[in-house]
């Protein structure tokens, strides 16, 4: 995909972000937002899948160890055609295979199940470390929230890869700045976050989450780095695409109301109608 | 008498995955700076590149075999049963029980008979912890051919086990040559009329003891060895509840929550019967030499016997 395509499909994937929360009425959509270009890049660029044969053991794999941004991983998935995108309305409905934070047991193209912070880093680790054990070729990505970093075991796990070598593994951070109750710097700031992963024996990229052409050059650079693995931060906007959910750590988990769902939706819609225009 | 063949199920632990390492390419165990305590480093020792030391970091080394079972691999994660079923609790639940994945947690040093130690390292909690969990195999093996024969059936059982290991060198009962294993499925190691004594782990043989000591006064004690606390064998409770009206538990482990408290819960839905449960009495433990605590504790053949034979005549 070219870089006008890939923005094409972010908006589509906000649009379903917001379609998810609303019919919900509950869920995450600001951290969703900000990871939703991070999110396209990977499922329509950079990860080797088949939605067809989810299960392929020479897959890519990917956890969402911030497991709270389903709606920006569902709207992912829906659009990259592992179920319909209609779907993304039973989210957090009673029944629905849609749960609140991933369940590998009942979605298609969810490798592990996730959602108490922390502890997604630890499978994919497992996972990379399968790779390496059997010689097998397939890449492992996880997303960790900014505010996640502050649990203990995102260190455990960091202090295994480096020490491993797992060049096939990498962590992107989304760091949008803001938690639940406020700015990360303010709360239990994890700063340096790029100190800290160089410190575990990382190679560290900085890119702009938000631009395509930063986004390819940085997982490039992962591919080619070899005998450590790759942290790559992701400098975000929280709520990104949705004029009055941006960097508002009010909307880390809250979902709009209908006026709210309209203007977000109009927001949107005018983004997708400019890009069609280029 | 002979003398009796004693080994810490801990040792037959590290035995038995060294001796299926072979048979089972899949295979691979990890551990946390405990392979000579744990003894994975029998398997360590066959199959270096297939045994992960993870540090002194339980929570990460139950997520990576969460990662490692989503690619095939059959994990076993060891360490301490208060560092397993304890610290890693949340990772067991939600990275390992909830997504269904095929983890098997070896748990060693379990119950006061670690010892020395002291309360911070015995765990009478696991069982209780472990079995609240939906979906989660809790076997605790009573010797060791009851504990190499658990470790090849949760290799062969597809989905999350919880395996309680021992530190002390417990005496071999199950030489029974039609011995045989199988998960949810209680072995009557004795027969009698008058009680029924169910124990789990290395109980059975103090148990056992008991019995003898009880057939001494006249009393005649049913013993049944749970070595699979969840799933229970039910059935086998209800008919031994039927048979001799009142039931004995012995454990070590708390009496809340543990072997005491599952065979309570299907006696209360299926057939109601006084139950003593003989367990550590919510209190921690403390140091001292294993044999020492497990008499202090009430726990020896001598205690048991006391408690059930008062127990019997309606004391």
């Amino acid at each position: 995909m070219n870089v006008l395509e890939l923005k094409k499909t972010a908006n589509e994937i906000r649009k379903g972000i917001i379609e998810a929360v609303h019919s919900a009425k509950s869920g995450h959509p600001g951290g969703s937002l900000s990871a939703a270009d991070i999110f396209t890049y990977l499922y329509f660029e950079e990860m080797n899948i088949d939605p067809s044969k989810p299960d392929d053991p020479d897959r890519d794999r990917f956890v969402l160890s911030k497991g709270h941004v389903t709606p920006g991983y569902y709207s992912t998935l829906a659009h990259r055609g592992y179920f319909p995108v209609e779907d993304l309305k039973t989210f957090r409905h009673v029944g629905s295979y849609l749960q609140g934070h991933p369940d590998r047991k009942h979605i298609p193209g969810v490798d592990m199940s996730s959602g108490s912070l922390g502890q997604g880093i630890s499978a994919a680790v497992g996972m990379a470390l399968s790779a390496k054990m059997s010689g097998r070729s397939y890449r492992t990505y996880t997303l960790l929230g900014d505010g996640e970093i502050q649990e203990g075991q995102v260190w455990e796990a960091s202090m295994f890869a480096g020490h491993r070598k797992l060049d096939n593994l990498v962590v992107i951070v989304d760091n949008n700045g803001l938690q639940i109750d406020g700015n990360i710097a303010e709360v239990c700031s994890p700063y340096p976050i790029d100190k800290k992963f160089e410190a575990f024996n990382f190679h560290v990229i900085h890119t702009d989450a938000h631009d395509f052409e930063q986004i390819a050059a940085a997982f490039a650079e992962a591919r080619q780095t070899k005998g450590m693995p790759t942290a790559i931060i992701a400098k975000s906007v929280k709520g990104k695409g949705v004029s009055f959910m941006e960097n508002q750590a009010s909307w880390h988990g809250s979902a709009p109301n209908d006026e709210q769902y309209a203007i977000a939706m109009e927001d949107l819609r005018k983004v997708g109608e400019a890009l069609c225009q280029k | 008498m002979s003398e009796v063949k004693k080994i810490a199920t801990r040792e037959s632990y590290g035995n038995a995955l060294a001796e299926c390492g072979a048979e089972y390419e899949n295979l691979v165990v990890l551990d946390a700076d405990l392979a000579s305590a744990t003894k994975t480093g029998i398997f360590k020792k066959a199959f270096p590149d297939r045994h992960i030391d993870c540090g002194i970091a339980e929570c990460n080394m139950v997520g990576i075999a969460a990662g490692l079972a989503t690619t095939g691999k059959i994990p076993f994660v060891s360490t301490f049963a208060m560092f397993a079923a304890g610290r890693a609790f949340e990772q067991i639940r939600n990275s390992v029980a909830y997504p269904r994945l095929n983890v098997k947690i070896g748990a060693t040093h379990a119950g006061i008979s670690v010892g020395e130690d002291g309360a911070t390292h015995q765990c009478n909690e696991d069982i209780a912890l472990m079995r609240a969990i939906p979906g989660m195999v809790v076997i605790s093996p009573a010797d060791d051919v009851e504990a190499r024969a658990a470790v090849r059936a949760a290799i062969e059982y597809e989905g999350p086990v919880y395996l309680r290991f021992g530190r002390l060198a417990v005496p071999v009962i199950n030489d029974n040559p039609d011995y045989q294993f199988e998960i949810g499925r209680g072995i009557t190691l004795r027969e009698g009329q008058d009680i029924t004594i169910i124990s789990t782990g290395l109980c059975v043989s103090e148990s056992l003891k008991a019995a003898e000591l009880l057939e001494a006064d006249g009393i005649q004690a049913k013993v049944i060895n749970i070595h699979t606390i969840k799933p229970l064998d039910e059935e086998l409770v209800v008919a031994a509840a039927k048979e001799t009206g009142k039931i004995v538990t012995v454990e070590e482990h708390s009496v809340i929550g543990g072997l005491g408290s599952a065979v309570c819960d299907a006696l209360c839905a299926k057939y109601p019967a006084p139950v003593l449960k003989i367990g550590i009495n919510d209190v921690f433990g403390e140091s001292g030499p294993a044999a020492e605590l497990i008499k202090k504790y009430g726990l020896d053949g001598q205690s048991i016997y006391e408690k059930v034979r008062a127990f019997v005549k309606g004391k």
